[in-house]
C-alpha cells in the first residue's frame, strides 16, 4: 500500500457476497443447488441503472480488480490500472462490477468451499464449470443487482470469452463488448500448455487426487511449476530478454543447480507466491474452461453463425507480441463479426510484453480503450 | 469535426444514401463520420497509424486497425460493400494494382483519389528543374517520401484499361480543391488532384 491512497483510485473496498439459492444446471449437466458469488463494485448505479459495467476475469483473477482491502494492503486490485476515478473504465461515470467466478478460490463457491450436500470441502468434486456457466451465473448477479442491461461488458484472456459468451448469450443484455487479448477457441498449443500445467498439478506427490485440504497439505510444487509455465507464455522472449538478459545473480556461474541467472529467480518468485494465493483444484478448472470454450463449435466451425445474433457494438483489442493469444486470433472474432455486419472496432497494438500487456497501461492502448469508454459514457443517460 | 476536405465533399456527393462503405487508409474517419451523419450510410474504416485509430474509435467511426498492404482477404468477403473508397493512398502502396482489384473484390465500386503526377508544375519540375517534383499536394523529397507508386491521370487509366475496369466518373481539382474550366478541358496538365468512381466491367 502507498503510503497515502492514490486520488485516482476506488479506495478501500469491501468485497460483498450474495447467496444463490435457484439452482444452477451447468454444461456439464450436474447441477448446483446453491450457490454463492463473492464481488466488489466501484463507483455508482445510476436510476436509470443504465451504467453498470461487467469486469470478467481471466484465469488467476478474482473479483478484487481495483483499490485496496485494507490501509497497508502492499498492491491494490489486479486491474487498477484501468478502473478507477478518470481511469479507461471511469467510476465517476460508471458502476463496476467484478466477482469472483464459480470454481474460483476467492470466496465464490468453488473447490475450497463447504459442499453443503456433504458438510465437507467440495474439492475435487467441484463439477467443471465452463464460460457459459460463468456467464449465465453472472446473469443473475445482475438481476439481483437490478441491472437488465449492461453498459458493457469487459475482459481480458478468460475473460474477454466470458464477453463472447455474453454476447451471444444475452444478446440483449449489453450494449458494448470490450475483448481484449483474447481468441475464439485455444490453439492445440494452447490447450497442450494446459495439459502440462495439469499434469504439474496432479503429479504432485501432495496432490492426493485433489483431496490434499483434507490432508493439510497444499501441492506447493506442482503449483509452482504451473505457474511458472504459465509466466513463460505470458510474457514475450523479447520482453524476457529486456528484462533478464543472461544476468546472473552472483555475478558468475557456479557449476550447480541453484538459482543462477535472474530469470530463474524470478520465475521461482512468482511460482512461490502462487501457492499462497492460489488453489490447485481452481487452477484445473479455470484451464478446463479455457479449453472447453469454442462458441463455433455448435454451428460446425462457423464463427461468423455463432455470433449472428449478437446486437453488442464491440471493441476488439490485441496485442503484437502476444504469442498464446496471437493477433490472428482476435482478427478471426473481427472477421466474423464483419461477416454479420456488426459493429465492430479492432486496435492492433504495438508492445512486447506478450499476453501480459493487457494488464499493462500502455498508451496506445489506454487511448483506445479510454476513448472508446468515453463512447459508452456520453451514451449513458444523465440522471 | 472541421469542415469536410473539399475532396472528400466529392466523393460523398459520388455516394448514394444508405449505401455501405469501407474506406480504406480512413485516417481519423472524417468521411465516414460525415457520410454516417449526413448520408445514413454503414460504413468501416482501414487504418495503420495509431493516432488515427484512437481518433476514429473517439468519433465513434468503426476502424479495423490493419495494413492495406496486406491486402482485405482477412476480414472481407467478395461484394460485402457498395462502395470502397482509398483517398490519397493508393500512392503510398506497395501493390496498387493488387488492392485496387481488392477493392473491386469486395465492393461493387472503387473511389480513389491521387496526387496528378502529369500536372505541368510536376513536369516542368523534371523537365526544366532536372529534379523529383515537389509540390503542395506532394510535399516530400524522393528520400523520404511515402509515395512510392506515383502516376498520371493517363497512367491510372491505362491500368484500369489493363484491369478491364470501367471508370464511371472522374473529376479533377487544384490542391484548394477547386476545379475550373482549364481543368476540364486538359485534366492530366492542369489537374492536381485525381478523382475516379469505377466499377468492373
Amino acid at each position: 500500500m502507498p503510503d497515502s491512497i492514490p486520488v485516482d483510485s476506488v479506495g478501500l473496498v469491501t468485497p460483498q457476497t450474495r447467496h444463490f439459492a435457484d439452482p444452477l444446471t451447468l454444461d456439464c449437466g450436474k447441477i448446483l443447488a446453491q450457490y454463492e458469488l463473492v464481488y466488489e463494485t466501484y463507483g455508482q448505479l445510476n436510476a436509470a441503472a443504465d451504467n453498470a459495467i461487467l469486469i470478467c476475469h481471466a484465469l488467476s483473477g478474482d473479483h478484487h480488480a481495483a483499490g485496496y482491502h485494507r490501509k497497508d494492503d502492499k498492491k491494490p486490485g489486479w486491474w487498477d490500472t484501468a478502473i478507477g476515478p478518470g481511469k479507461p473504465i471511469d467510476t465517476d461515470r460508471f458502476f463496476v462490477v467484478s466477482l469472483n467466478n464459480l470454481g474460483g478460490c476467492k470466496g465464490s463457491t468453488g473447490p475450497n468451499t463447504i459442499n453443503p450436500a456433504t458438510g465437507k470441502l467440495w474439492g475435487p468434486d467441484f463439477p467443471i464449470v465452463t464460460v457459459r456457466d460463468w456467464v449465465n451465473s453472472q446473469a443473475r448477479l445482475a438481476d439481483v443487482l437490478g441491472i437488465r442491461q449492461w453498459a458493457a461488458v469487459i475482459g481480458g484472456s478468460l475473460g474477454g470469452m466470458q464477453v463472447m459468451q455474453w454476447a451471444t448469450d444475452y444478446p440483449e443484455r449489453l450494449r458494448h463488448a470490450v475483448v481484449i487479448a483474447a481468441a475464439p477457441n485455444l490453439t492445440a498449443q494452447n490447450i497442450a500448455f494446459n495439459e502440462v500445467v495439469r499434469q504439474a498439478l496432479r503429479s504432485d506427490p501432495d496432490f492426493h487426487e485433489g483431496r490434499y485440504a483434507e490432508r493439510g497439505v497444499v501441492p506447493a510444487q506442482g503449483l509452482k511449476i504451473a505457474r511458472m509455465l504459465g509466466h513463460i507464455t505470458y510474457l514475450s522472449d523479447d520482453a524476457m530478454r529486456k528484462k533478464f538478459g543472461r544476468e546472473l545473480r552472483e555475478g558468475k556461474i557456479s557449476f550447480g543447480f541453484d538459482v543462477e541467472f535472474q530469470v530463474e529467480s524470478y520465475l521461482r518468485y512468482q511460482g512461490e507466491s502462487f501457492v499462497d494465493r492460489f488453489d490447485a483444484n481452481t487452477y484445473l478448472l479455470m484451464t478446463k474452461a479455457l479449453d472447453y470454450f469454442d462458441p463455433a463449435a455448435a454451428h460446425g466451425g462457423d464463427l461468423s453463425a455463432a455470433l449472428a445474433h449478437v446486437k453488442a457494438k464491440f471493441l476488439v483489442v490485441s496485442f503484437t507480441s502476444d504469442w498464446r493469444f496471437s493477433p490472428e486470433r482476435s482478427r478471426e472474432i473481427v472477421k466474423a463479426l464483419l461477416d454479420g455486419d456488426k459493429t465492430v472496432s479492432y486496435a492492433e497494438i504495438e508492445a512486447n510484453h506478450g499476453h501480459d500487456a493487457f494488464l499493462i497501461p500502455i498508451p496506445h492502448y489506454f487511448d483506445v480503450f479510454r476513448s472508446y469508454m468515453a463512447r459508452i459514457a456520453a451514451e449513458v443517460r444523465h440522471d | 469535426m472541421t469542415e469536410l476536405r473539399a475532396d472528400l465533399a466529392i466523393i460523398s456527393e459520388w455516394i448514394a444514401p444508405g449505401s455501405r462503405v469501407l474506406d480504406l487508409g480512413c485516417g481519423d474517419g472524417t468521411l465516414l463520420d460525415y457520410l454516417k451523419r449526413e448520408r445514413d450510410v454503414d460504413g468501416y474504416g482501414l487504418e495503420i497509424d495509431p493516432d488515427n485509430v484512437v481518433a476514429c474509435i473517439r468519433h465513434g467511426v468503426n476502424v479495423i486497425q490493419s495494413d492495406l498492404d496486406a491486402g482485405l482477404s482477412d476480414y472481407f468477403d467478395a461484394d460485402s460493400f457498395d462502395y470502397v473508397v482509398m483517398t490519397q493512398t493508393l500512392q503510398a502502396m506497395h501493390y496498387p494494382s493488387r488492392l485496387i482489384s481488392e477493392m473491386l473484390r469486395v465492393g461493387r465500386e472503387g473511389i480513389v483519389t491521387f496526387p496528378n503526377m502529369g500536372h505541368w508544375r510536376a513536369r516542368a519540375q523534371l523537365a526544366l528543374g532536372g529534379h523529383m517534383p515537389v509540390s503542395r499536394a506532394l510535399p516530400n523529397q524522393w528520400y523520404d517520401t511515402p509515395n512510392i507508386h506515383l502516376c498520371t491521370l493517363s497512367d491510372f487509366e491505362a491500368l484500369c484499361r489493363h484491369m478491364d475496369i470501367e471508370i464511371l466518373q472522374r473529376n479533377v481539382v487544384d490542391t484548394a480543391h477547386r476545379s475550373n474550366f482549364g481543368m476540364t478541358l486538359l485534366p492530366n496538365l492542369l489537374g492536381e488532384l485525381a478523382l475516379y468512381r469505377f466499377r468492373r466491367r
